[in-house]
């Protein structure tokens, strides 16, 4: 029990009539790197939203270190998903990775010179440091991505929940977020992340939580990653997915997902 | 000095609206404003007409209340009724609006009140209502409220800034860092209420549209942050008001008008120019 550092019980959220997650129960442990898998809908991303208080469930509840939500906020960085963000605000990098300074400082207090340098820490460990000015909307995906994750970084807690940091990101960047998190791992951080490419899916995790609106499972990477419960959690598609991969495969072409 | 009062009022309005026109803009909701200022026509008359008055303070928190409601309105039929947003304020101002109309026309053929003035304004006889200001100096009443509500809104924009930039940019990180996401939208609401309120009397509803979405997207286009484009706004907006009234006495027509034309020109303007810069600076750089 004491290893666990998130919980769902009995958790149902429902976007009007239709269930975005049925009746989920699991508990991750801690200091692992933990992926949250299922098809498009499956609502992974709600999962993530119901968790850090964004969604309100409609029955059931979440808990990290056992405790409610509120008494460990300072504790949990959230990275949303890129694409719900309008990036062509008028906004330098360093504006975004600031915001997550706000909550340790309060929204009345100025930031003070830690702050700045916990900021500038933040940016240099995403390789974003000489981008600091620039305006968000000249960055790349990928760059964006980077930003997103320096600034949960600077919130300096230790349980990360990411909303798909590698949609439409580029190779190194995909290559500098993995070094990052294994080093975050290290360091005794938990990170909990929404993924989508299967074929990575083994090396990345530790941990694994299928999700198809229902729980299919969750456990360590090697325990569940079996034919059985993908087939299970993507249904007839995962055959036809990795039909045509390996299709691909054959004739050399290269495969990224998204 | 008729020609200062005139321009002064419509530069205090350009600043108001140029505050709040910047949040909107960036949320995307702008019509929340044209929302409000249509929105407010039952609570004047039901203020009208429990008051007796058209004495501006019982008018001003009828319009208030109604403008309020309109945001509540909205914001239920958004959330909870699952409407696309625009859809939401459609159907929220115009009914309001109509239950205005109807009131109007069923109780109020003794009211001086027209719903003409709501749409297009009377800044051309502000004059006619000057009170003393502070010094001897004299101000029309609709100037001093406008002062008064400029005040407010910058002291709440510098105040709240952090929090109506966070709330803007990024509302489920906002969110899941504890911040009160719905105390922000309504402590902005209530600042484009009172905004609209107080200068739709002097100006009029369209005038207020177009100080709200005009200047910030010209001043969106001109900078890349969003502390500058609050300033830029407000220059913009004045600037715009300066013009449009000479534009108005050159060619003895409506000042509103003018002004509104003005934004709209200036815009195109901009636009034109930022855009061919940007294909020439995409021809250096390529």
């Amino acid at each position: 029990m004491s290893d666990t550092i998130i919980e769902a019980h009995n958790l149902t959220v429902l976007y009007g009539r239709k269930p975005a997650l049925w009746n989920v129960d699991f508990e991750l442990p801690k200091k692992k790197v933990i992926g949250i898998m299922g098809p498009n809908g499956s609502g992974k991303s709600t999962l993530l939203k119901s968790i850090m208080g964004v969604v309100e469930p409609t029955s059931g509840f979440t808990k990290i270190y056992n405790q409610e939500l509120d008494q460990v906020r300072d504790r949990v960085s959230y990275v949303p998903q890129r694409q719900e963000i309008d990036w062509d605000f008028p906004a330098s990098v360093w504006d975004i990775v600031s915001m997550g300074r706000f909550q340790k400082r309060g929204l009345f207090k100025k930031l003070t010179g830690e702050d700045k340098d916990i900021i500038t820490d933040s940016l240099q460990k995403v390789n974003m440091l000489g981008y600091a000015k620039r305006q968000i909307s000249q960055l790349s995906g990928g760059q964006q991505q980077r930003v997103f994750l320096a600034r949960a970084i600077a919130q300096q807690g230790d349980l990360f929940l990411m909303d798909e940091p590698f949609a439409g990101v580029d190779i190194a960047t995909e290559e500098m977020i993995i070094s990052l998190l294994k080093d975050m791992k290290d360091a005794g951080k938990t990170l909990v992340i929404v993924h989508h490419d299967l074929h990575t899916a083994q090396s990345y995790f530790d941990h694994l939580v299928l999700l198809n609106t229902r729980l299919i499972a969750c456990g360590p990477t090697n325990e569940v990653f079996t034919d059985q419960i993908l087939t299970d959690t993507y249904g007839g598609r995962l055959t036809t997915i990795s039909k045509i991969s390996q299709e691909l495969e054959n004739k050399e072409f290269p495969i990224r997902h998204k | 000095m008729m020609d200062f009062y005139i321009i002064l009022t419509a530069s205090l309005v350009a600043i108001n609206c140029a505050l709040m026109g910047c949040f909107l803009v960036m949320r995307k909701m702008v019509m929340i404003g044209d929302a409000i200022s249509h929105a407010v026509l039952p609570g004047i008359f039901i203020a009208y007409y429990i008051s007796g008055t058209t004495a501006s303070l019982p008018i001003l928190i009828g319009a208030a209340l109604s403008g309020i409601l309109a945001t509540i309105m909205i914001e239920w039929f958004t959330k909870k009724a699952r409407l696309q947003s625009d859809a939401a304020i459609g159907i929220s101002y115009t009914l309001l609006f109509a239950i205005g109309v109807i009131l109007i026309s069923k109780f109020g053929e003794n009211a001086d009140l027209d719903q003409e003035c709501v749409l297009y304004g009377e800044i051309e006889y502000i004059t006619g209502w000057l009170q003393p200001f502070i010094g001897g100096f004299e101000l029309p009443k609709q100037t001093i409220i406008l002062l008064i509500v400029c005040v407010i809104l910058i002291t709440a924009v510098v105040w709240g800034y952090k929090g109506l930039f966070i709330t803007t940019f990024d509302p489920n990180f906002a969110l899941s860092t504890g911040v009160a996401v719905t105390f922000w939208h309504y402590f902005l609401m209530s600042g484009v209420s009172l905004t609209t309120v107080v200068s739709f009397e002097s100006v009029g509803a369209i005038l207020v549209i177009a100080f709200l979405s005009g200047p910030p997207a010209i001043a969106y286009l001109l900078t890349e942050d969003f502390k500058k484009m609050l300033v830029l706004a407000c220059l913009v907006g004045i600037a715009c008001s300066v013009a449009g009234y000479y534009f108005a006495v050159w060619l003895d027509v409506s000042v509103a008008g003018s002004i509104a034309t003005m934004i709209g020109i200036a815009f195109i303007v901009v636009f034109t120019f930022t855009s061919l810069l940007k294909s020439k600076a995409d021809v250096i750089s390529a």
